[in-house]
């Protein structure tokens, strides 16, 4: 029941020109982005060359790259969860869903998993181009990894917390704002606090990526985006059975 | 799987339910047996929408309970559920899926197995007068066809209690008699409770009528008898407005 939920999702995005357009853009600043630091690694190259430890390819080129797109993500994944449930409730498709023989957590993980795999496929494509250095060039695929296992916890964080925005409201355009100022709003507490251990750190997503960022597998990173992505699943959930109580 | 379906697909006892505090559904029990129509008649916010978001499970009463197939649908609302279709007052389409897409997903939904899905959709299409239009996108069929559509998504799986709320709303004559038709069908094999405040169509193709108002029943009986409620046949609209008008 999830997958076909999934489906279902990944179908009617399909189905929209919109998306095909994102798409299409997304790529395109990704690959720009993606030759600028390359033509930048290729000038600094013979100064690199010089230092004793230098950093590799894999570090000035694909770490930024994935710290682009956790940011660029940040901005976007609100406009797609903003369907999820408002859009439903709109068109009164939900009761479609409320009447079928599904539960409440089959309806919200169908909608989760089906957006992840959508923006799964859209990220796979930085992988890839870094990995068409190893043409030429040794590439640290440890760092890669980790970046890209820290880039998909990143966006089931950002997901999950739009969906749920999502089925607080009516409107989708409320939803994407919503989520949005709460996204922007975790960055700029995280960036704008100076101290070390301030808690704003402890509660922005983006901030913890920060070590998969430098290839550094922290079990409690992964753990924090593990609790954000499932308190906001739960919350979700709760609130969708809620639409029974309330109307 | 018929001979040991119970006879009554459908029981709803003293439901109320309120929002704030407001009482919108009093005390209402229904029954309803297979092969049979019944028709909730009454003004508009009388309560029949509510009424029917309670018994397909999309809004839970404050009190009451139901029953599909005897099965407790706040208890095992997955089981219960899967006896149901449901078409809301606004029918539940994703206007950018095709009609095949759409329902092949509607029928999946309810648990049918993909091999059954193919044969049901071709006679839900048939049955609905959508084969033309099968390969086009929702969004860009006109209202008549979307409730058709919306009325197929609510029968391809065959469930035994079929809910349909306002079905001809929206429709053409011809298409009017073309839905009552088909819904008249349905009743000999499935249980059917369609909300309407058209009185010809409660004449036509209900077996029963309940009439609610103001969240309370004030009326439950068979067609033939509301008509002739006076002694008089033929006073079915008279005998209507007299049953609403009475309550305080």
């Amino acid at each position: 029941m999830i997958h076909l939920l999934a489906l279902r999702e990944l179908r009617s995005l399909f189905t929209m020109p919109s998306t095909w357009f994102i798409l299409a853009a997304l790529q395109f600043i990704f690959a720009w982005f993606f030759l600028n630091s390359l033509q930048a690694f290729l000038d600094i190259q013979p100064q690199l060359a010089q230092l004793a430890n230098a950093p590799g390819v894999t570090t000035i080129i694909g770490a930024p790259l994935f710290n682009m797109v956790a940011l660029l993500l940040m901005m976007l994944v609100p406009m797609f969860t903003m369907r999820l449930i408002a859009e439903e409730r709109r068109n009164q498709t939900l009761s479609l869903l409320l009447s079928s023989p599904l539960s409440i957590r089959q309806i919200i993980l169908g909608k989760f998993f089906g957006l992840m795999i959508f923006l799964s496929v859209m990220v796979a494509s930085i992988p890839l181009m870094i990995y068409s250095l190893a043409v030429g060039t040794h590439l640290d695929s440890g760092l890669l990894l980790s970046n890209l296992l820290g880039l998909l916890l990143l966006i089931a964080s950002y997901v999950a917390l739009g969906l749920y925005i999502s089925t607080l409201t009516t409107q989708p355009i409320i939803a994407a704002i919503g989520a949005l100022a709460v996204l922007v709003g975790l960055w700029l507490a995280d960036i704008a606090a100076t101290a070390e251990n301030s808690p704003w750190h402890l509660i922005s997503p983006l901030h913890h990526f920060q070590s998969f960022s430098t290839g550094l597998l922290d079990s409690g990173d992964a753990v924090f985006f593990l609790l954000f992505t499932s308190v906001f699943l739960l919350l979700a959930m709760k609130r969708l059975s809620n639409n029974r109580i309330y109307g | 799987m018929t001979y040991n379906t119970p006879e009554i697909t459908l029981t709803a006892r003293n439901l109320t339910r309120r929002f704030g505090n407001r009482e919108i559904i009093r005390d209402v029990s229904l029954e309803l047996k297979r092969g049979e129509v019944l028709g909730l008649l009454g003004h508009n916010g009388a309560g029949k929408t509510t009424t029917m978001q309670m018994l397909t499970g999309c809004l839970s009463p404050n009190s009451g309970s139901i029953e599909i197939c005897g099965i407790d649908l706040a208890r095992q609302p997955t089981l219960a559920k899967a006896h149901l279709g449901y078409l809301p007052e606004t029918p539940p389409l994703y206007r950018e899926l095709t009609v095949d897409d759409y329902l092949n997903f509607a029928a999946r939904l309810r648990g049918m197995k993909s091999v059954d899905v193919f044969a049901a959709l071709a006679r839900t299409k048939q049955r609905c007068g959508l084969e033309a239009v099968s390969k086009k996108i929702i969004g860009t069929l006109s209202k008549g066809y979307q409730q058709r559509v919306g009325i197929a998504q609510a029968i391809i799986h065959q469930p035994d209690v079929i809910v349909l709320d306002e079905p001809t709303v929206g429709l053409d004559p011809a298409q009017i008699r073309e839905v009552r038709t088909l819904i008249r069908e349905l009743g000999n094999t499935h249980s059917v409770i369609l909300s309407t405040h058209v009185l010809g169509e409660v004449e036509s193709i209900c077996d029963r009528v309940e009439i609610l108002n103001r969240g309370s029943l004030v009326y439950s009986g068979t067609t033939a008898e509301l008509d002739k409620l006076n002694g008089v046949t033929g006073q079915l609209e008279e005998n209507f407005i007299r049953l609403t008008e009475a309550q305080p």
